[in-house]
This record gives C-alpha cells, structure tokens and sequence, in this order.
C-alpha cells in the first residue's frame, strides 16, 4: 500500500513539473522579447515596468534557475504581478477561487445525483422504455456545448419564467445557490451522459453476480437488493468516473463562467487571454492544472479502498 | 406434506424438450429426501421451483405446494415473504453466494431483518447463529469479510444464512460439492443435526447417489428433466431398478467391492435441444427394445415402496446384475 | 493476409439495415453540408448585410429566422457559417491525424525509448484539462482561427497518437507484417505502404468520432472570443454575439446558431458510433 502510495505522489510530482514548466516555459514560445511579452505589449511600456518584469521573473539568468525560482515563488504563492489590474495576482486568485469551488462544488453534487440517479434507473428498467429514454437523453445532453445550453437555460429559466438570475453569484448561501444552479446545471449537463453510462454498465454487470440471485431468491427487498448488493458493488468504477469528471470541471468553469458572467477564475483566465495579462492567465492555468492532477492522483487512490479484498491485502 | 410438487411440467421458449417433465416429488417435515441426477438432468429447476426463482418466460403446469401453499400463484410481497420464511436454499459455491464487499454480520444481519426483527435483536441472533453452525470466535466473524474465512466456514455461514428465516424447508443444492472431504463430512453432519432439532425438510441435491444413498431417506434420480426411479435409499442402494440409476452405481467406484468392474455409461448426457420421442434414456440403455424410443414414460410402482418409469421393468431382474447383495 | 479495406461497409443488407436514428442523423448531415456548400445560392441575403433598421426582428417572411442586433439576416449568416463551422474541424483533425498516426506508428513500431518519449508527451498534454492546452497557445500566440484550428490539432494529436499506437501494436503483430520483413523490406516503407493504410479504416472511424468533439471545441473557442474574429459568422462566434440579446428577451440571435452546433454535433456522435462500431474502432 505504501510502495503503491510513494509511486503514484512521486507520479503526481513528476507530472506537476512537466506542466508546470510547460506553462512558464510557453513565455519563450511568445514572438518577441519576452519581457515585453509578460508584460502586456508594447504600449504604455516604461523601462522602470520592464525592469520590474525582468527581476520578477529572473529573466538575466539560465532557463533553468529562471524556472526553479518561479517555481519557488509560486510554491510561497508569490504568483507575481498582473499588469492590468496591478495587483497580486495571489490576491486575485484569492477573491475569485472561492465562486469557482462553489460553482464546482454545486456542479459535481448534480451531476452525481442526476447521472448516477439515471443511470441506476436505466439499469434497473433494462430493456425499457425508460433505459432507452436515459440513454437517448443523457447522449443528446452531451452533444450540447455548455455555453449553448447556458443559453438555453438563460433564456428559458431566466428570462421567460424568471426563476432564477440571469448573471452573477449571489450573497450568502441562499443567493448563492439561486445565482449558481443554473451555471451549476449547464456544467454538469455535459457529464450526465458519461455518468450514467458508467453507472448503468456497472450496474448491470454487478447485477449478473450470482449473489445478486441469492439475495433476491432468499427474499431480500429488490430495493435493498439495488443498493447495497449492486449499487454498492458497483461503486468502484463509478466513484472513479464521478472524480475525473469533476476534476475537469474547474476547465470547465472557463466556459460557463463566461456564460454567465460570474468572476471566477474561469472567466478571469478568458479576461486575462483577451487583455494580454500573461502571469494571470500562468496562475490561472498553473491552478487548474495542479487541482486537476492533484484530484485525479486522489482519485486513484482511493479506488482500492471501495473493495475490502484490495485494502486488507495490501494494508 | 412440507413440499408438494405434482406432475410439475416447465418448459422454456427456444428448447428442444420440457426443461421438467411430469415431475412429481414430495418431502415431509423431519425427512431428508435425496435427489440425484446429472448436471443438466433439472435437479436444480426442481428446487428452484419451491423458491419460484424461474427464468422469465418460463411456461409451466403442474403444481408445487409448501407447507399448503401454491408456490407458482405468489407474487409481489407474498413471494418475498414466502423467500423470506418458508423456505431457504444453500447454495454450492458458499463464495459466490455471498456479496465479497460486504461483512459476515451484515449477510446475516440482512437476513433477519428480513423476517421482522430489529436491528440491535438481529445482531445478537446473528452472533448466536454463527455459533449454532460450529463457528469459533463468532464476534469475531461476525465482523470479518468472505475473503478472509475458508470454503468450509463460508458454506457454515451460509448455512446460518438460510437458519435465520426459521424455514420449513432447507433446499441444499450441492451444498458440499465443492468442499474437501472432511469438511463435507462435518457439513453433513450439522445439516443432520439441524433438521433433527428444528424437524426441518431437507431436500438434499447432489450428482453423487453413493452419498445420497447413504445420507437420505429417500432418494429421487432424475434423467432429462424426468424423475426416473424413487426408492427409500436402503432399498435404491441394493435394489435399484431403472437401468440410468444402474448404470449410475456401475460407474462410480467403491471402497471394499473387490473388482468390481467400472462400467461408464454410454453416450453423453442430453442437453436441450435433445428432443425425444420416447423414453429419454433408450440410446444409452443397455436394456432397450425398440418400442421403448416409442413409449411414452410414465411411472410404474415397484412391489415395496416408490416408483421406476422404465416400460421394462416387469422384465428386468429386481437387483443390479453385477452388484454383490451383501451390504 | 487479407488487407480490411472499406468497401465492405457499403452494401446495407437485412441485419446490416442502419438504424432509424442513424438514418436522421444522416439526413440531417447531408442537408448541412449541402447547406453550406450551396449557401451563396440560398441565402436570402449576404452574410455580412448590415440593416440597422431591421435590428432583432423576429420570424416573418423577411427574415425567416429573424435578425440579431446589427439587423443581419441570422438564416444567411447561420448557412454560411456552416462553411466554417464544418471546414474547421476538417482541418484540425487532419493536422491532428498527420502528426498523431505519425507518432503512434512511431511509438508501436519502434517500442523502447520512442514509445517511452511519446507516452510521457502524452501524459504531459494531459494533464491539462479539457481545453486549457489549447487555451495556453492562445494565450501565447494571440486569438484567431489559424491559431485555433493549429493549437486544437496540437491539442487532439496525443488522442489520435494513441489509439494509432494501440490499433498498430495488434496490427503489427500479424503475420503479413513480418513476411514483408523477411522479404527484406524496411521498417518505414512497411508501415507506409501496408501498416498504416491497413489502419486506416478503423483511424477514419474514430476520426469520425471526434468530429463533434472537435467542433463542439472550435465552437467554445470562438465563443469565448479565442477563434473566429467578426465579421465571421462562425457559429460559436454568433452565439456569443448573440447572447447580450437573449436579456432583452431576443432569444432567437443565439438560440438559431446554438442549435445549429447541437444538430451537428448529436447527428455525427450518432453516425460516428455507429460507424466506429461497425469499422471495429470504438475506444
């Protein structure tokens, strides 16, 4: 379990470097000067803002230590300056981060409810018209970008009915969760259909164990039979799926925090790429990357411990 | 009578031949009842049948009757109850019975609740079954895996299992298959014990007619879905009158019988798409005549007790030919 | 040593009969492409026409789809944006078709320190979540279609390098591969000449899987202002400007090029799975 656990942190690391140095090194990548290109273009360019860029970012010296202090700062989240709104862009990620986890957070508990809600349904109803309506429906549901189906839901739950707010996050919980189920919703409609499927498969292959047919032949209820014989044996490659697909949500807020106008981190990354603010858009990424590595490794090891086999064997 | 099945008749769409033909078989309260057959011979069907766990789409006449109840009418929570009460299976994997993820205690506990106690009453009950089937450390049991107790424990606590519905009627199928031998022994031994002490019906499923021979009261043997021959064991063992149950005893060896030759018997067992006009056993009887590939079996009594349905009877000699008379 | 080729999807007999889903989905295809490739011939108006007066006007037989703010005619703008909208995936999963069966051939027929190289590539491309690799090129070398359509192609290389290497290591394991080896042919010219085209069938099924994946990409991209710059009426672009309408209860600017994407994208994940499962290149 130990030699399982080193491996994969010293994966995790690894990994973590590589796109990190990725995203620094992707300055050098940038036609011209990359001072100039860290700092937001040539206009309203003084020496003094230059010279500050290049000691913020070590920028005399090799590649190398250039990369290795950068990763220093960032690691004590000195992430530098941001140009245009000239501030700590720490202090930026700060203020924003929370809305995004929250939208992340609200995003993930509907699509587990819904997608694994309608994949237990269809595996339960096989063969029925309701399998084939979950299927049918979470397949169209995916073929939906999220800023569509933003749109859509702006249009009919915001403007038309009036349910609920057009744009922003809200005050407290209440507010908050008014202003996000929609954004919430949009994100986690992509993910319905990859949930339900996992679920029904699952579902149905734990189904086929033939302790499953001695429970129901011994007179258990077909609902205790569902949950705690199937649904729970199934758990495995469900809580997998669930994990990865929330671990790539926080790209998804990229999109529907745009939609709906909520300042995030998503869309500061879309406002930094369109003003040319180059260390806002590193942090950002180097955030979203790191959270989504860093999910997808607990994901992996926590996988093993669903099965009692698995965990007392290598415990 | 505890288990009643009359004439029971159950056939499958996209078969050749009834999966159960005609069979009719009785166990009484305290009685343990052998029935032997090949795999695919319906031995299991038939107890499935007590329990109503029929593949969907299955087509059947007959009746089967526990305790007074028709069986094939009860659906929706009757059914349940009766799954739940009356009647309990054991199985013969004890690991592939029993859910891998989930712990020993809550199987049982499970179990109990089903038959209406509390939970806290059901958790004691659980630990005083687990000691009942001969399991050491039953606290300690209670809380451990499948994984990590052995085959003959894990059938124990299968046993336990099918003991916390207080049933009637134990359906053991190859309950101590797939055992090793001396653990099958101290499983028989407690599955004996139980029915004497609760005056359980055991109806006791195995391929291996020396065992059920030697364990039963009486003894079923099927061929094809058909029940073939019916004796008190004593009287199966030194008497038997089908040739298929014949031809079982001729094939298997036995301690102490000298040289006994081993005569297998020929041809393969029916699967089926096998469809029959007659009797399902002619092309692999030694006894056959042709009209018998015509004749329509039905059973005949014998002179002491029980029934063989083979239209030679009359004429064959009333002990298994090779067979020494002195057991 | 019989060489799968294509024709052997054609011929639709009893059971091989597609579904009636399929069927749709198919005629949907068909309409759009004919749509964009006739747009000249069909639109009731240039793209481009701009008609103040005319701002956001609903259906009618001026406008059979409406207009959006700049008093555009949405149904001309929405059928040359199919141009776009259909080109553009083309191309960048061509780019990523290049260079991912490149590497994925690599990597299956060189093995060792090649496949080690191209694997770790991979892992490093993703470990960037949904779009964010493409959004870093872009950050780097500024908004617009050609950087785009390249960063996507980049971005789906490792997807294609994959499954490439994971169909030529079975492939390669065939005998036929080696009797060309023992004749005394070279490793590049085998998998040039036989191995890849021999792949193709099921690479071209899984190519056409990705299509509304890669479409559905372009499309955010232009929505979240990185891809097509105005006057383009790329789809994802229109949505975008669309959207400041749909408060000011206009819905039609945004909804008619948003459900656009989502015909498109549903039909070809539709005739994409089922044309992967009978080219046998599912994932």
């Amino acid at each position: 379990m130990l030699a399982r656990i080193s491996r994969r942190l010293a994966g995790l690391l690894a990994t973590l470097l590589a796109a990190s140095f990725v995203i620094f090194a992707a300055v050098y990548a940038a036609p011209g000067d990359p001072a100039v290109f860290l700092a937001g273009g040539r206009d309203k360019l003084s020496p003094e803002k230059l010279e500050l860029v290049r000691a913020q970012y070590h920028l005399d010296e090799p590649l190398v230590v250039q990369y290795g202090r950068w990763l220093g700062d960032c690691v004590q989240l000195d992430l530098g300056r941001s140009f245009k709104y000239s501030d700590q862009v720490a202090d930026l990620l700060a203020a924003r981060f929370p809305t995004t986890l929250t939208l992340v957070a609200y995003a993930t508990v509907l699509f587990v409810v819904l997608g694994v809600g309608a994949g237990v349904l269809a595996a339960v109803r096989r063969g029925t018209w309701i399998d084939s309506t979950v299927v049918g429906g979470t397949t169209l549901a995916a073929s939906v970008p999220s800023f569509v189906s933003a749109i859509a839901l702006v249009a009919v739950f915001g403007v038309q009915l009036g349910w609920f707010p057009v744009t922003g996050s809200g005050e407290g919980f209440a507010g908050t969760v008014h202003h996000l189920t929609l954004p919430a919703l949009s994100l986690a409609l992509g993910a319905l259909a990859l949930i339900s499927r996992v679920t029904r498969q699952s579902m149905v292959d734990a189904g086929a164990a033939d302790h499953v047919e001695v429970a129901r032949a011994s007179g258990i209820r077909e609902r205790e039979i569902v949950v705690r014989h199937v649904l729970r044996n199934a758990l495995g490659p469900i809580v997998t799926m669930c994990g990865l697909v929330m671990a790539g949500m926080l790209a998804g807020t990229v999109v529907v925090e745009t939609a709906f106008g909520i300042s995030g981190i998503g869309s500061l990354l879309v406002g930094a790429i369109n003003t040319h603010d180059f260390p806002v858009a590193q942090a950002v990424l180097l955030l979203m990357v790191t959270g989504y590595i860093v999910v997808t490794t607990l994901v992996d090891l926590v996988h093993p411990l669903l099965d009692p086999r698995v965990k007392e064997a290598s415990a | 009578m505890l288990l009643d099945i009359e004439n029971l008749t159950l056939e499958l769409p996209g078969t050749a031949r009834p999966v159960l033909n005609g069979v009719s078989l009785r166990v009484a309260g305290g009685e343990v009842v052998g029935l032997v057959g090949e795999s695919g011979s319906g031995k299991s069907t038939t107890a499935r049948a007590a329990l109503r766990t029929l593949p969907d789409r299955t087509v059947a006449s007959g009746s089967v009757r526990v305790d007074g109840t028709d069986v094939l009418a009860l659906t929706g929570d009757a059914l349940r109850r009766h799954r739940a009460r009356t009647v309990a299976m054991v199985h013969q994997d004890p690991r592939s019975a029993l859910n891998p993820v989930r712990r020993i205690g809550d199987f049982l506990v499970e179990r109990l609740t089903g038959t209406g106690l509390d939970k806290k009453a059901a958790r004691t009950r659980a630990v005083e079954l687990l000691d009942t089937v001969g399991l050491s450390d039953p606290e300690r049991r209670f809380r451990q895996h499948p994984h990590e107790l052995s085959g003959g424990m894990l059938q124990r606590v299968v046993i336990a299992g099918a003991l916390a519905a207080e049933p009637r009627l134990l359906l053991a199928d190859e309950a101590t298959s797939a055992l090793d031998v001396t653990t099958q022994a101290e499983i028989l031994a407690l599955l004996r014990t139980l029915r004497a002490d609760r005056s359980l019906g055991l109806l006791f499923i195995t391929h291996d007619l020396q065992l059920a021979a030697a364990y039963c009261d009486r003894v079923y043997v099927m061929y094809a879905g058909r029940v073939v021959e019916e004796q008190p064991a004593g009287g199966l063992f030194d008497r038997p009158r089908h040739p298929y149950t014949k031809g079982l005893l001729a094939c298997s060896p036995t301690l102490g019988e000298g040289r006994r030759k081993i005569l297998p018997i020929p041809g393969r067992p029916p699967s089926l798409a096998d469809a029959f006009g007659g009797c399902e056993f002619a092309d692999r009887c030694p006894d056959a005549e042709p009209e018998c590939s015509t004749w329509r079996p039905e059973p005949v009594p014998l002179d002491g007790e029980g029934a063989a349905t083979c239209r030679r009877l009359p004429a064959l000699p009333g002990a298994g030919t090779e067979r020494r008379n002195d057991r | 040593m019989s060489a799968p080729t294509l024709d052997r999807v054609g011929p639709k007999t009893g059971k091989d009969r597609r579904p009636a889903g399929v069927m749709i989905a198919d005629g949907t295809l068909v309409v759009v492409v004919l749509a964009a490739l006739l747009a000249p011939l069909l639109a009731p108006y240039a793209p481009d026409a701009i008609d103040l007066s005319a701002s956001l006007v609903g259906t009618g037989p001026e406008h059979l789809l409406g207009t959006d703010s700049s008093g555009q005619d949405l149904l001309s703008r929405v059928l040359y944006g199919a141009r776009t909208s259909l080109v553009a995936p083309i191309l960048l999963l061509a780019i990523a078709a290049v260079l991912g069966v490149t590497l994925g051939t690599l990597a299956a027929w060189r093995g060792g320190w090649v496949d080690t190289v191209v694997s770790r590539l991979t892992d490093v491309m993703y470990a960037f979540p949904g779009l964010l690799f493409t959004v870093l090129i872009i950050a780097v070398f500024g908004a617009g279609m050609t950087t785009s359509v390249l960063a996507l192609g980049l971005a789906y290389t490792p997807t294609v390098a994959k499954y490439t290497r994971s169909v030529a290591l079975s492939e390669r394991r065939k005998p036929y591969i080696d009797a060309y080896g023992v004749q005394g042919m070279g490793g590049a010219r085998i998998c040039a000449r036989y191995l890849v085209p021999n792949l193709g069938r099921s690479i071209i099924g899984y190519l056409v899987v990705l299509f509304g994946e890669a479409l559905m990409s372009l499309a955010t991209l232009s929505y979240l202002g990185f891809g097509a710059q105005p006057p383009s009426s790329d789809w994802g672009l229109m949505v975008q400007e669309g959207q400041a309408a749909v408060v000011q209860g206009a819905l039609l600017p945004a909804l008619v090029p948003g459900f656009a994407i989502a015909l498109v994208v549903v039909s070809f994940n539709v005739v994409g799975v089922w044309a992967a499962d009978r080219l046998g290149s599912r994932r």
